[in-house]
């Protein structure tokens, strides 16, 4: 199989799936941030009662601070990603309101830059998080950072929120997540050494839609990489070799 | 011009929206005799149209619809996972980096561009948003539309034969699809990356973040 090195990210990401616990998120938060080399990095989870909780980079002080004032209400990172499903460069957002201009300047005289890129999440029961990068540059360095780790911080996010669902307390089990008997084969064919070049022929498909099978399998799995997809599909006796 | 709109903002553009629920009813029912739910004002909606969607819409001169699409995450609910599974050979198809795309709609005076319009869009959306493929629900007539515009999708699974086949589809997007599609559409890369920006509120001006 294609058993190329895992990228520090993908460690990174494995570590944060075995995380035990909320301090263990907290500690890989801190990992990745340094990472993405950013001011900050932070997971945010609101429930549709308005609790909240997460993890992350921020100063604690800022944390406390956010809660005390319940800035919730105005912070227009919330209410610009609340309805939406894109992830947003905090320019884009509407800061021109006074509470908005105050909330702001608060946040900054609390340590946040003033580049935010956030990734809204939602799961069951109308769950909503978010997960955001938070960074100090002008605006040209903060658009080539954007486009470079755009994908990773997406994936970042969806890892952040699979574990947070995890940790709910009364939480329903994870519906089974079936592969496709198209992942199967692909997995199964890796699984047994052949080359992505190989299984797509065997497949009678292109390299390309192959990827997209091995993607969506991974995510199903809850794998970083091929490698875990293909031994977890096997410890879990979704494939047979 | 292509408008980027979330289901909670269709509001804002009133004729827009009820000429695209319209065009919908009459691509879908009319024409394609599928099997979709028509309301009393002649208009199509369905259960994903109330999962606040984004829609992609190319609006005429005088500000009605002339064709769209709409996006649904994959790590939602989508028309595929909950309906199209046997095209797949049971299973789904779940990824953050897949959206799904459905509903690609021409309206009846449509000209033949704005389907490559639509499609740049889409290739908007990929490109500032991080998403790597669209998977899609349609049928044996769009593929040469498809194909046509520059823009085919891999088949992933079909049912049926002729002009009854249902296909899953596959998308991606790149550099040289985006110039191809954007010749055929007619505009300019340029012109379709500034109707992007104004949907999604980067060139507003109302960004004072600097510290």
């Amino acid at each position: 199989m294609n058993a190329y090195p895992r990228s520090p990210l993908d460690r990174l990401l494995e570590e944060l799936e075995h995380a035990p616990d909320v301090a263990a998120m907290q500690a890989t938060s801190e990992r990745l941030r340094d990472h993405f080399r950013v001011a900050h990095l932070v997971y945010h989870w609101v429930s549709a009662a308005g609790d909240q909780y997460g993890c992350g980079t921020y100063d604690p002080v800022w944390v406390e601070h956010y809660l005390e004032r319940d800035y919730l209400r105005i912070d227009p990172v919330i209410r610009g990603c609340y309805q939406r499903f894109h992830p947003v460069d905090w320019k884009t957002l509407d800061w021109s309101g006074k509470a908005a201009r105050a909330f702001l300047k608060d946040a900054l005289l609390h340590g946040l830059g003033n580049q935010g890129y956030s990734v809204p999440l939602r799961g069951p029961n109308g769950q909503f998080a978010l997960f955001t990068v938070n960074h100090r540059c002008d605006d040209h360095a903060w658009r080539v950072f954007i486009e470079t780790n755009r994908r990773d911080m997406i994936l970042c996010a969806h890892y952040f929120n699979e574990k947070a669902l995890e940790f709910e307390p009364d939480r329903a089990p994870a519906p089974s997540r079936q592969l496709s008997p198209r992942e199967v084969d692909a997995l199964t064919l890796l699984a047994l050494g052949y080359g992505r070049a190989q299984v797509a022929d065997t497949l009678s498909i292109s390299e390309h839609t192959l990827r997209v099978y091995i993607e969506s399998a991974r995510f199903k799995l809850g794998a970083v990489n091929t490698v875990q997809a293909v031994s977890k599909a096997i410890s879990q006796g979704l494939i047979v070799i | 011009m292509l408008r980027y709109l979330y289901a909670d903002q269709l509001h804002i553009f009133p004729r827009l929206a009820e000429s695209m629920f319209r065009d919908r009813a009459c691509q879908f029912k009319s024409r394609l005799g599928w099997d979709v739910t028509v309301n009393e004002h002649g208009l199509e909606k369905d259960a994903y149209d109330a999962l606040n969607p984004l829609y992609v819409i190319w609006e005429a001169p005088d500000g009605r619809h002339r064709g769209s699409m709409r996006f649904l995450p994959t790590t939602g609910r989508t028309m595929i996972n909950e309906h199209f599974t046997d095209l797949l050979g049971g299973g789904t198809v779940e990824s953050p980096l897949i959206w799904e795309c459905t509903r690609f709609c021409l309206a009846r005076e449509a000209e033949s561009r704005i389907a490559a319009a639509l499609m740049l869009g889409g290739g908007e959306i990929m490109r500032h948003f991080g998403v790597a493929h669209f998977a899609g629900v349609f049928d044996a007539r769009m593929i040469r539309i498809y194909r046509m515009i520059g823009a085919a999708p891999e088949i992933l699974g079909r049912q049926g034969t002729g002009r009854a086949a249902i296909s899953v589809g596959l998308w991606d997007f790149s550099e040289t699809a985006r110039k191809v599609v954007a010749r055929r559409a007619g505009v300019s890369p340029a012109l379709s990356e500034h109707w992007f920006h104004r949907s999604f509120g980067a060139d507003l001006g109302h960004m004072r973040l600097s510290a």
